[in-house]
């Protein structure tokens, strides 16, 4: 009985040592550390969080689809907290995962898991892809833009919906030709089709394009390039890749995301349920860099500038696609 | 729609129709020997992989190519050491290549260049530019051939016309040589072609070894071609639609050809439009991507002519003592 007793005792220490030392966790997606986008900027939020604080976080870099479940049960017995997942397609695993670790926090990137100890991070991408819209609309001399996406999910369809409304909203009379690339995973990574859907596009009149298709994208961007077209980027600022020719990049701050969710984690003031990343606190934005300064104009600036700010009042109401799977443009 | 819409049609058509014909022509040596090849896909990526690599690193797509060609052949050369040599079976070998290529494609990619699985951009010289064709400008002016011939089949890199020269070049090798009849007996009666005292073994590894040059090419044209580099899994399933294709040519050259050119038409078709509009039906993208794989089955199921496969493919040749 005494035994027994110490031995709980013991377990209990050991328990709030490791609630007092944990490190946050982070699981690099499918793609890769590096991959110039989504994960690299995710692992560049760990990386400031980690320089600033110089405490040290756990880290593990997805290798197969099959991993998912592994890896975060692994991390979560480890004892990270609070653990960080990227991607829309880990949402099933960790809906599974999450019950069994109630003492452990999980944060989720661009999907909502309803989980008590889950923290769901959105992006408003309708609203980042609206100003690039209006971009594109004012840089197009044909009065035709375009867009091509990766795989035909309702994430980018809301990229899609919210560029056709920026377009718009500058031209009304504005044709927007959108393809997606695909309807498997296969179609994130298929440049060769990216660039004939551009080539398609330069044929019907586009001279600005808009690309949110990963892998793709690269094939999307080089092709605009070689045509001489205007490209927007998308996720990390890409418009290092080809100066001359990228309009600007439609950005998306999962750094600052995984930065906030560690910090808040060690100040203790870590929030589960949903969090929305948005124009207001720059969750999104347009990339301005010396890479496109040429590029955009002033008109261009200070109309970017004044739809954001009635954005956030609320003057200008930007559609998610996701929220009726419809959309009116 | 316009004649520049057909023409624009055209151009991304015969584009989106050199891989599958340069790895359906492999296919075709490959199999009218009676060895079955599914790792078409796997060889084109490697290749894919090792041009872009090599031409980002030396800055020469010459180079580029023959590393990606070389290590095309290297797979190629596995695929007969487990098919003909160790008489193993022709289609777990294709399949075990294809993953292979997908996983080491991405490691050394990781290891060389740490760009996500990614080579860096190629530019320059590290690229095949586009070649016109002789009077191109000239004979532009001429109303339909002209735009035809000046934009269509004019402008494109080196590969598309290798590809296009390699058709008649493989009905010549396969009809009208020895090499070819010996080639094509191999594939129906191996036990006809020992008698006779050619070696089985050497015919099946040079045929398959054609298979692996040709596949290097597909590769390579995709990666430095009509790409600028390679990224993860960019072979996206060209491989299989090749297949698809070689089956509909029921292995014939020429066939391959309008085969592969009326694969191209439909993908570029399906770029093109979102829907279809034929007056009274409206036909959905999705089904005019399809349709290359409806129509193999078609094909195969008899009901369009008969597609009558090489008799002694996918058995190893058992010399009898």
């Amino acid at each position: 009985m005494g035994f027994t007793k110490t031995m709980s005792g013991a377990a209990a220490l050991a328990l709030c040592a490791g609630a007092a030392l944990a490190e946050p966790g982070l699981i690099i997606d499918l793609g890769g550390k590096f991959d110039k986008s989504f994960n690299e900027s995710a692992y560049n939020g760990a990386m400031r969080w980690s320089e600033e604080t110089g405490e040290s976080y756990m880290e593990t870099e997805l290798q197969s689809e099959a991993q998912r479940e592994q890896t975060m049960r692994r991390m979560a017995e480890r004892g990270a907290n609070p653990i960080v997942v990227l991607g829309f397609a880990n949402a099933s695993t960790l809906e599974k995962v999450a019950p069994d670790y109630p003492d452990t926090d999980f944060a989720i990137v661009d999907m909502v898991v309803e989980q008590p100890n889950v923290q769901s991070i959105v992006f408003s991408e309708h609203e980042g892809s609206y100003l690039v819209g209006m971009m594109a609309a004012m840089a197009s001399e044909t009065g035709t833009v375009s867009f091509v996406g990766g795989m035909d999910v309702p994430l980018i369809r809301k990229f899609a919906c919210g560029y056709a409304q920026g377009a718009k909203a500058v031209n009304p009379d504005i044709t927007v030709i959108e393809n997606m690339t695909g309807t498997t995973p296969a179609a994130w990574n298929d440049p060769v089709k990216g660039g004939e859907l551009v080539r398609a596009q330069i044929g019907q009149g586009s001279d600005v394009v808009f690309a949110a298709a990963g892998g793709t994208g690269v094939g999307v961007l080089q092709t605009a390039a070689d045509e001489g077209i205007e490209a927007i980027g998308v996720d990390s600022n890409q418009n290092y890749l080809h100066p001359g020719t990228m309009l600007t990049s439609m950005v998306k701050r999962v750094d600052n995301a995984v930065y906030d969710a560690f910090n808040a984690a060690e100040a203790g003031t870590f929030e589960t349920g949903i969090q929305v990343k948005d124009l207001e606190d720059d969750g999104v934005g347009v990339a301005l860099d010396e890479y496109n300064e040429e590029l955009v104009t002033d008109d261009m600036r200070s109309a970017v500038e004044e739809a954001k700010q009635q954005i956030i009042s609320g003057e200008i109401e930007v559609h998610d696609y996701t929220s009726d799977d419809s959309c009116p443009v | 729609m316009d004649f520049l819409t057909i023409v624009q049609i055209l151009d991304s058509s015969i584009r989106l129709a050199t891989p599958l014909l340069l790895a359906c022509l492999a296919g075709l040596f490959s199999e009218r020997a009676g060895v079955f090849d599914i790792g078409l896909e796997g060889k084109m990526l490697v290749a894919a992989f090792f041009s872009a690599a090599i031409a980002a690193t030396t800055g020469s797509v010459w180079l580029g190519l023959l590393a990606g060609v070389a290590a095309s052949l290297v797979f190629a050369a596995i695929h007969g050491l487990a098919s003909i040599t160790f008489r193993g079976d022709q289609l777990i070998s294709g399949v075990a290549l294809n993953f292979l290529a997908a996983g080491t494609t991405v490691l050394i990619a990781q290891d060389w260049f740490a760009q996500g699985a990614r080579t860096p951009a190629l530019t320059g010289a590290a690229r095949f530019a586009p070649i016109d064709l002789p009077f191109a400008d000239a004979l532009s002016g001429i109303p339909l051939l002209g735009p035809l011939y000046a934009q269509a089949l004019s402008g494109h890199t080196i590969l598309v016309y290798v590809g296009l020269l390699a058709v008649p070049a493989t009905w010549y090798v396969l009809f009208r040589t020895r090499f070819g009849l010996r080639l094509r007996a191999v594939g129906e009666n191996p036990g006809a072609v020992d008698t006779a005292g050619v070696s089985v073994i050497r015919l099946r590894y040079a045929a398959v070894l054609i298979c692996g040059l040709l596949c290097g090419l597909a590769g390579a044209y995709l990666a430095t071609g009509l790409a600028a580099g390679f990224t993860q899994d960019m072979t996206a399933g060209r491989g299989f639609i090749a297949l698809a294709a070689l089956i509909f040519a029921k292995w014939r050259p020429w066939y391959a050809l309008w085969a592969c050119l009326l694969f191209g038409f439909l993908q570029a078709v399906s770029n093109r439009y979102s829907t279809i509009d034929l007056w009274i039906v409206e036909i959905p993208n999705a089904f005019v991507i399809a349709l290359p794989y409806i129509l193999t089955v078609v094909i195969l199921a008899g009901f369009v002519g008969r597609a009558t496969p090489p008799r002694a493919g996918g058995v190893p040749y058992v010399k009898e003592r």
